[in-house]
Parts: structure tokens; sequence; C-alpha cells
């Protein structure tokens, strides 16, 4: 009776899936109809460093596991084995591109938490032995929070500070280490300004000293190679919707046999490290992802760096316009530039009614109106901090899109100075 | 995140213009906290005539100042005194919470040109009543 019945559900199961997947089908033919339908009003998507689309591939790769492979993957059964192979087999993926073994390779919900993980468990394993930390001033604020709330609980912390560029010198790194140090973390690639930091070499020093060494490498996944070994790192964080993944999961690195305590208490899941049913889909989609990211990473680096390129010449013609951040030590699809007497968001507004999707480090755009802390640490004075544009390529992009954008860019420039009573006369049309 | 109507003021500002003959102009804000406003008046016999403005800031900021020049447009000085910063607010439709100080400016910024036009016609500058928001700024809490 109990083998009849389940012969039952296995059919329902299989007319079920096959109805799944035909929607599944139907799901993906519909989101390129939409993108044919945003094409045709021209949609130019410049913020891929906010996020990127979730490759459709990666969507495919998904699905299944929404409602027919929907097992748990601590239960015993065999749907639950489907979804266990999947997770071991997208961990496996991402071991793979960072050159890490995969036990030492835990999911979560995304990069914040990886990096809340990576700084409290530190602190709470090994506060006993020292409560200094050194961090640096243009870290994203998943980590400058978390060291903030952790100086509130009696931890010191260093805030290392950079150059004009935005780089961090391993020299005072090496000059900030006390006694007391316990951790240091300091991240692969800035976000706003897309500044690539020594990481190798503050690895090798925090080796040298015995200290933990994290980094937040959730901007430089598929942009520049990364290597958990060579770069001498202990903990790295990594975020799935930031390389063609989706959003709402990540990973944590740990290098094996260093002890850190739980962020999240409950269940046994991920070598009893990080409790919580896994996020089967969107495990399976960061695996798929990086694999992706992986593979196209040289030669899409190649391109996103020739357009970068033609785009910062371009747009360095604007008169007293300047770029933020490092001339070569920058993530390939990044542009950071500010252009005096105007504000940023004003920018954006336009640049939006002109199709461009775009981003900035103006406070006008934040709801606690405070400017860009990493423009301000490069050493921009406050007033200078509001007009700054950031254009985040993506694969997607093309040259005629670049061409577009350095085409309206300039006219919103010329714009906003001619509306603005800062400009000088010399740069006023009107 | 805006009404339409900022939208609509954002991109086709009215009176955005230097008057060069104007007979008041007064500037508020500061460059540091992203948003600077001058307001440009022609005043005859009393009444506001022609009314421009130049901004540095945010949509909100350029909005509210091309609704608050459209809105004293032809008032008397005292009419136009009263205008408020709520007033440009609802005449906007509504402004997010974080860019309300933006039609503070704006108000500021017509007291601002109106007491200059007063000091160069050799009057006393008008006072502040005990409920304006002057001060306040949106970034004096900095």
């Amino acid at each position: 009776m109990r083998y009849c019945s389940s012969l039952v559900y296995l059919r329902i199961t299989h007319v079920e899936g096959i109805f799944l997947l035909t929607k599944g089908y139907c799901t993906i033919r519909r989101y390129y109809d939409m993108r044919d339908e945003m094409e045709n009003k021209r949609q130019i998507y410049l913020d891929n460093a906010a996020t990127t689309r979730t490759h459709p591939d990666v969507v495919s790769a998904m699905l299944p596991y929404f409602s027919l492979h929907f097992g748990n993957p601590s239960s015993l059964y065999s749907i639950a084995r489907t979804s266990r192979t999947a997770i071991e087999e997208a961990r496996r993926k991402v071991a793979d591109a960072l050159g890490a073994d995969e036990k030492e390779i835990f999911f979560t919900s995304g990069g914040t938490e990886s990096d809340n993980w990576a700084i409290r468990g530190i602190a709470s394993a090994h506060g006993k032995k020292g409560r200094h930390i050194i961090t640096t001033a243009i870290e994203h604020h998943a980590v400058l929070h978390t060291v903030e709330a952790l100086g509130k609980e009696g931890f010191e912390i260093t805030y290392l500070p950079v150059d004009e560029f935005g780089m961090v010198s391993p020299e005072s790194v090496e000059e900030a280490i006390r006694p007391d140090t316990i951790l240091i973390s300091v991240m692969l690639a800035n976000n706003e300004i897309g500044t690539i930091q020594p990481v190798q070499k503050i690895g090798e020093i925090a080796k040298s000293h015995k200290i933990f060494f994290h980094t937040d490498a959730v901007q430089a996944i598929g942009q520049i190679p990364v290597d958990v070994r060579t770069m001498n790192v202990d903990l790295l964080s990594i975020s799935a919707h930031k390389f063609g993944g989706p959003k709402g999961v990540g990973a944590l690195f740990i290098r094996r046999g260093l002890r850190i305590d739980p962020l999240l208490y409950g269940g046994a899941q991920e070598q009893k490290r990080r409790a919580g049913t896994e996020n089967v889909p969107g495990i399976v989609g960061l695996g798929a992802a990086i694999e992706r990211a992986a593979t196209l990473m040289p030669e899409k680096a190649d391109r996103m760096v020739k357009l970068r390129k033609r785009l910062i010449e371009g747009l360095l013609t604007i008169p007293e316009s300047r770029l933020n951040g490092h001339p070569t030590e920058r993530l390939p699809n990044n542009i950071n530039i500010i252009f005096d007497y105007i504000e940023g968001e004003s920018i954006l507004l336009l640049l939006d009614a002109n199709g461009i999707a775009a981003s900035t480090g103006s406070a006008c755009t934040s709801a606690s109106l405070d400017p860009s802390h990493v423009l301000l640490a490069c050493g921009l004075p406050h007033e200078q901090t509001h007009g700054s544009l950031r254009l985040t390529l993506g694969e997607e992009t093309t040259e005629e899109e670049i061409d577009y954008v350095l085409d309206i860019v300039p006219k919103i420039v010329q714009r906003l100075r001619d509306m603005s009573p800062l400009t000088p006369k010399k740069l006023r049309t009107r | 995140m805006y009404s339409e109507t900022v939208m609509d003021h954002f991109n086709n500002p009215r009176n955005q213009r230097e008057i060069s003959d104007a007979d008041g102009i007064g500037e508020v804000g500061n460059q540091k906290c992203g948003d600077i406003m001058r307001i440009f008046l022609k005043i005859k016999d009393n009444i506001i005539e022609d009314a421009s403005f130049q901004t540095f800031g945010c949509g909100a900021a350029v909005a509210s100042s091309s609704m608050a020049t459209e809105m004293i447009k032809g008032k008397t000085l005292e009419d136009a005194w009263e205008i408020s910063n709520k007033a440009v607010a609802e005449a906007l439709e509504g402004l997010p919470p974080q860019k309300l100080h933006c039609s503070v400016l704006a108000e500021e910024a017509i007291h601002a040109a109106i007491n200059n036009y007063l000091e160069k016609m050799g009057l006393q500058p008008w006072e502040e009543g005990p409920g304006s928001c002057t001060g306040c700024g949106g970034c004096a809490t900095e």
C-alpha cells in the first residue's frame, strides 16, 4: 500500500515537474520579451556595482530547485538528496573559483552576513586574546558598522587612512599592528571608486604576525583573479548578485582549522557553523553564476578595460572634471568622476530621464544626507563630494551604449552648470 | 520617490535664469551641505514683478526654487514673505522627509532676497517670525 501511494506520488510530481518546467520556460520567455521591450525604450544599465541582472542561464539552473527538487537538504529521502547534491556541487564551484577547498566554503545570505560573521565571529572566538581590530576608512558599511558596534562592546578599532587614489599602504598596516591585534579587515576592491587594494602584501604581513586577515571581495569576483592562497587571506566574503547570481545569497571562505564562532545559532547546517535551512535555489544560482563569471572573466575584463578607457577619456574632456580612484589599479568596470559645481542626484535624475541608470556618492541620494565616506577619506573636501557620478559597466555593456552616454553626459553637466550659482562665467552657455 | 509636480519642475524649471539688474538677491545654503539657492527679485511699487533663481542641489532643491519663484511673482512683498516652506512643499505635492529642508531653503532664500532689497532701499530688514524655520537649514544638525 505504501509502495503504491509513493508510486502515485512520484507520478504526480513527474507530471507537475513537466508542468513547472514549462512554466519556467514561459517565465524566461517573458523575461526576454520584457527585455526587448526595455531595449526599445533604450535602457542603459550602468550600475552593475549595485547589482547585476541575474543571468537567464543562472535562473534556468535555479528553477528546478523551487518546486521540483524542493526537499530539505538535511533530510534523508531521495528528493532531499537531490538538494544536498546540488548544494555540494555549488560548493565545489565556489571553491574552484576561489582556489579554496570545498570544506572551506560556507553559504550565507549575502555579502553583509559574510562580513558580519567574519568580524563578529573572530571577535567573539578570539576576544580573550586581544581586543584590537584594524580596518580601513573606505570599507563597505557592512564592515564599518560591524566594527563600530564592536567598538561599543569594548574593542578598539584602527581605521587606516588611504591616499588620494583610495589605496591603503601595507606599511600603514604594519605600523598599526599591536600585540593585542586579532583581526585585519581590508576590502579587495572598493565599491565606489573601484580601487584594488594590495591585499596579497597585507595578507603576508598579517600572516607573519599571526593575525587573522579578512577581505571583502564582494566587488572583485568575476572582475579580477581571486585566489585565497596567493592572497594569504583567512576569511573572504562574496555575494552572488554582484556577478550575475541571485540576490540574498553569498558565501564566506573560512580557512581550514580557523576557529570562529557562529553568527546565527540553530540547526547543524554548514558544519554546525551557520544554522538555518539552506537557500537551495539561491546556492545553486551562486554556484552557476560564479562558475560562469570565472570562465568568462579574462575575456570580459579585457573588454571592460577598453570600454572603461573610452568612457573615462571621453568624460574627462568635460572641463573641471576629475577621476576618483586609482588610474590603473581599479576594477575593470568602475568609472567614478566628479564634475565641479553640480550635484550628483540631479545628474542621476537627468540620466534616468535619458534612459541611463547610474549611481552617485552624493549625500542627497541617501536618507542620512552624509556625503560619501570613501571620497572624504580620499581627501576630497566636503563641498566636492556632492558631484560624483559612478558608472559601473556590465557584461552586456556595448560600445554603442558608451558612445550614447558620452553624448548625453556633457549635455546634462552643461545644463546643471548653467543652473548652478557656483559655475564660473567661462563655463556658462547662458 | 518624487511627485510628478517635483519632477515636472525639475525637468522644466520655471524662471531659471539670472536677472542681471535685480533689485534684491538672496543666497542661502552652503556647498558643504550640497544645496545653494540664489533668488533674484525685480520689484516695482512693493510688488514682485519678476523672480528667478539659480540653484546648486538635488532634484528637490531645484523644484523648490522653481515653485517658490512661481509663487511669489505678482505678490506684494508682505504676501511673498508669508509664503512658508510648508506652502512650497504642498504646492509640490509633498517632498520626501529628508528633502523637506529644500523647501525651507526656498523660504529662506525669498526672505534673504526681500531683505536685501529693503537694505538697498535703506529700510529696516524684516525679522523672522517665531514660527520660522530659519536656522534649521537641514544641515544644521550635522
